[in-house]
């Protein structure tokens, strides 16, 4: 699927371009998409370096297993693939809190670390397992309760209320997870 | 609420420190080696990075949405559907920095505050970079295979599109 989006994104792009825009920019699209990857990448390090270290003594001195035990009755009903103790869960809860505070540099690592843990217990290598697929439909539906980036905006440009948009967003957020999960649920029973 | 989430971070790596040490554990050997598991995270997500920016740019920079979207300028019209809204919907699950700068748009030109304002707000905050985080996630365990993952995503994110327009439009009226 990644493939063909991926694929896609880049013919339509060029053929685009070529037949009704401007070839020369082009050129300087494709040059300096490199470097700007590269630039995002170098933004990420450092969290990414700083998190992984906070985590892992998290993860020995069993913080980690406590608010993965905290959240367990809810979440082995989400991923009912994953094993009771798996430290994956934990990975999982530390991401959607962070990603719902609007930390999302800081939930990425968690993220990251999630996907590596369920990685362990999948049984074919290449394809993605239920439990991914069910973490990442939670993750990208956007479990949002403080929107920050979205209030700084509104501040910036001199809003009445920044925060108003806070409720309707969380309303629509569990509109959008609800819809996701079963659809997910309902194709992975479909498959069976 | 901003205050919340500034101090959430602080307070949680102190006592992530703290309850190291009760528990007697070399948290400085401990945290390096996490560290250097970062490093390697970031050593294997960096093709997947480099190559969704590529393909984005790419993308995006040809112009293709702006013309395809000015097509259906009279139908948003008809629906109050603000125009702008459309291009920020369809970008929002391959990049953030891009919805964001469409977002900013909106909020000059029709104020924060507007209809558009907040319906722009509502689908920023409801919704995610679901492409983007599927290659980035995906790629960082190296599977290719991702079965229903994209489209139940999309479908999502959708789902919280045509929702946002409805709560705004109860909540505050268009």
């Amino acid at each position: 699927m990644i493939n063909k989006i991926w694929g896609f994104f880049i013919i339509i792009g060029i053929l685009f371009t070529l037949f009704f825009g401007d070839s020369t920019s082009l050129n300087d699209t494709i040059l300096t998409s490199a470097s700007s990857g590269v630039k995002m990448v170098l933004d990420l390090i450092p969290i990414l370096v700083l998190w992984s270290g906070i985590m892992k003594i998290a993860e020995k001195s069993g913080v980690l297993a406590n608010i993965s035990k905290l959240f367990r009755p809810l979440l082995s009903k989400l991923f009912p693939s994953l094993k009771k103790d798996s430290k994956a869960l934990g990975y999982i809860t530390s991401n959607i809190c962070a990603n719902a505070l609007g930390l999302g540099s800081a939930a990425t690592p968690f993220g990251l670390k999630a996907m590596e843990e369920m990685q362990k217990e999948n049984q074919k290598k290449d394809t993605a397992s239920d439990a991914m697929i069910t973490f990442l439909v939670l993750n990208t539906s956007g479990v949002t309760i403080i929107p920050t980036t979205v209030i700084a905006l509104r501040l910036m440009h001199q809003s009445a209320n920044p925060e108003e948009i806070i409720l309707t967003a969380i309303l629509a957020t569990i509109c959008s997870s609800v819809a996701g999960l079963t659809l997910d649920k309902i194709r992975r029973r479909k498959k069976r | 609420m901003n205050t919340i989430s500034k101090i959430i971070i602080p307070l949680f790596v102190l006592s992530v420190i703290l309850y190291g040490l009760k528990k007697k554990v070399f948290i400085y050997d401990t945290f390096l080696e996490g560290a250097k598991e970062g490093i390697i995270t970031v050593f294997n997500i960096f093709p997947s990075i480099i190559a969704m920016v590529f393909a984005i740019n790419i993308f995006l920079n040809s112009g293709i949405l702006e013309t395809i979207f000015s097509l259906f300028t009279p139908i948003l019209n008809r629906f109050h559907i603000p125009i702008p809204i459309l291009p920020m919907a369809f970008v929002r699950p391959i990049s953030g920095t891009a919805s964001l700068a469409i977002m900013n748009d909106i909020f000059v030109k029709f104020g924060p505050d507007s209809f558009a304002g907040r319906l722009a707000s509502t689908i920023q905050g409801c919704t995610d970079t679901t492409i983007y985080v599927l290659a980035l996630y995906f790629g960082s365990v190296k599977i290719s295979k991702t079965r229903h993952a994209l489209s139940t995503g999309l479908f999502a994110d959708f789902v919280g599109i045509i929702a946002s327009f409805i709560i705004v439009s109860w909540f505050f009226g268009t």
